[in-house]
């Protein structure tokens, strides 16, 4: 039997039929879903774990701090722009939890994707592109971003905070809020080549954003030139959003705050492509 | 999207691989290959042309540009330079469509440790998108195939160094491809795993795959390659067959004496008339030369007691040590 005729002949092994083997489909997957499936089949093992951690978080939070915290600051001031304290910060601490989550995807999963585990050279040497592999990531991301805003929304309902079928809305909001920050967190990622930087950009910049980007307290309480700062933060337009959405009081200002989240996923997106091309294409 | 030629863009079937027709495409075809990195170049304008079901090595020492070579064949790193087509297409503007009949065994594995073995698998198959139930039924042949079948609901990680290789090894043939490039596929592993994937790799040269082999071991290109081509400062130094490669850069046998310690210098210009080429090694000298046990009763009858002798055939590490030098390359 020569070599080349060895395949299929009697006596071969079957098991290479140059091409047999894989079946033309009639509609291909496109490839950025090809590789964001990976990441979900990933997640098929600590789905469990991360669906309660996703339910526990916010009913612990609104509990201790929504509703006990909340019936002093009720007691005295009221609540908050007219609405119970607990009702005022679920949607922030929504859109604070997005940001956390989108941060947290597009960092050491990122780095390791790279450079641990190599997952993004396992799939660039499968028919994926750069593109597609930064692409499918974040489509992950942002999958994974939509169960975790869909449990916290129930949890508002059972908290009876949700006043308005405008809510529904703060499942795209939330999202959205997670990939204005998993965006370019995963461009930054992709040129670094220690984790160490990433405790920085924590302590530098997500949580203060976190602290002072309306969560907690309106923006009002800020002095003057902080109250500025806030404003260009992508968290303070993500919490607006969610906020808005929830109260039910939507306005003209809340396309602004779409806007601006949109940019950052948009410039982030841009810079990924690049960051992405020049770290794993050589 | 480029147009390309009906006669590439059909799949020969089973019957036909070994074909005329098919076979008339090289699977790899390289002009002024050139990679550059910054000012260091890599890969410094070489040609070849790989056939269809041949079995073909990239030899050479560390640092010499096999693993660049490699890239640019497996369309994951751009040309600096010169031309390339894999399977008739231009790996620029249709890398995709390349990797999707390709194989690649990178040097570093690339598998997922937390999931099973039979989880990497059936992974893989999705990025090619292949149905779930022909990729269960593949895996299972390849997972025979890579003597793994006992550990395919086991965590990869605590695996051992040569299962991982069978399993990226089996991983990259899940899509059935028609060209298996494999980089340095044995560094690392005892003699033992080596020698398993040796017979696996044979295997897959019966069966007809085109390989793609790149290497520091002598033993494994004249196992595994019909033809090979030795790299050195990222340009071919020699290529042929191992046996043309013999022939044309060292004798037919090499005879190594080993002397008292500070005897060497002493003894080689006397020595050096008996071979054709001579090497004074700080250990011993050995003559090239096509008659070694002439030349050894030469030795004796000239009156040099030497404390060793060997006699024995040129190898292919004989060829390379010549084209590459002995100097260590770091």
């Amino acid at each position: 039997m020569t070599a080349a005729s060895g395949a299929g002949a009697p006596g071969g092994t079957a098991l290479f039929r140059h091409g047999e083997a894989v079946t033309a489909r009639r509609v291909a997957t496109p490839m950025w879903l090809r590789a964001a499936r990976y990441w979900g089949y990933q997640y098929k093992r600590t789905w469990r774990s991360s669906v309660v951690t996703s339910f526990l978080i916010p009913v612990l939070y609104l509990a201790a701090m929504g509703v006990a915290l909340g019936s002093l600051i009720d007691k005295h001031s009221h609540g908050v722009d007219g609405v119970t304290y607990v009702a005022f910060l679920a949607p922030g601490l929504l859109a604070g939890t997005c940001m956390q989550i989108g941060t947290n995807d597009a960092t050491y999963p990122v780095m390791g994707a790279i450079k641990w585990m190599r997952t993004y050279l396992a799939q660039l040497a499968a028919p994926l592109d750069v593109y597609d592999v930064l692409l499918g990531h974040l489509a992950w991301i942002a999958a994974r971003l939509a169960i975790v805003v869909s449990i916290y929304l129930a949890v508002m309902a059972a908290f009876g905070i949700v006043y308005s079928p405008w809510a529904l809305l703060a499942l795209p909001a939330g999202v959205l809020t997670g990939i204005a920050f998993a965006a370019p967190v995963a461009a930054f990622a992709a040129t670094q080549d220690k984790d160490s930087a990433f405790s920085t950009l924590y302590r530098f910049a997500i949580i203060p954003m976190f602290l002072f980007s309306g969560t907690f307290f309106p923006i009002s309480q800020l002095p003057e030139w902080l109250r500025v700062v806030a404003y260009v933060t992508p968290l303070y337009h993500g919490v607006s959003l969610c906020r808005d959405l929830t109260l039910g009081q939507v306005g003209w200002a809340d396309l602004g705050n779409v806007a601006y989240l949109c940019a950052c996923a948009a410039v982030g997106y841009a810079a990924g492509r690049r960051t992405f091309a020049r770290r794993l294409v050589v | 999207m480029t147009h390309v030629p009906d006669s590439e863009q059909t799949r020969p079937d089973a019957a036909s691989a070994g074909s005329a027709g098919a076979a008339d495409v090289p699977m790899v075809e390289a002009h002024g290959l050139v990679k550059r990195f910054g000012d260091f170049v890599a890969v410094d304008g070489v040609d070849f042309s790989i056939a269809r079901g041949e079995s073909f090595g990239f030899l050479g020492p560390n640092g010499a540009g096999k693993t660049s070579t490699m890239r640019m064949i497996s369309c994951i790193s751009p040309l600096s330079g010169g031309t390339l087509r894999v399977l008739g297409m231009d790996p620029a503007s249709e890398g995709s469509r390349i990797r999707a009949r390709m194989g690649l065994v990178p040097q570093e594995d690339s598998l997922d440790l937390e999931l099973t073995v039979l989880d990497n698998l059936m992974i893989y198959g999705r990025y090619f998108d292949m149905p779930k139930k022909v990729i269960r039924e593949r895996a299972d042949q390849l997972l025979e195939f890579a003597q793994l079948t006992e550990r395919a609901h086991d965590r990869v990680d605590p695996l051992s160094g040569g299962m991982k290789r069978r399993l990226t090894i089996a991983r990259a043939l899940i899509s059935d491809p028609d060209l298996l490039i494999l980089d340095e596929p044995t560094t690392g592993l005892d003699p033992q795993a080596r020698h398993l994937l040796w017979d696996r790799l044979y295997r897959l040269k019966q069966d007809g795959v085109t390989l793609v082999i790149t290497t520091h071991y002598m033993d494994e290109a004249e196992q595994l390659c019909d033809r090979l081509v030795v790299m050195d400062k990222g340009r071919f130094a020699a290529e042929g067959t191992p046996r043309q490669l013999i022939e044309a850069f060292s004798t037919k046998e090499v005879v190594e004496l080993r002397f008292a310690p500070g005897q060497h210098e002493e003894l080689a210009p006397s020595l050096a008339e008996l071979a054709e080429r001579q090497e004074v090694l700080p250990d011993r000298i050995l003559l090239y030369t096509d008659d070694g046990d002439a030349a050894l009763a030469e030795v004796a009858r000239m009156g040099h007691v030497a404390q060793s002798t060997l006699v024995r055939r040129s190898t292919l590490e004989d060829v390379f040590l010549r084209l590459t030098g002995r100097t260590l390359v770091d």
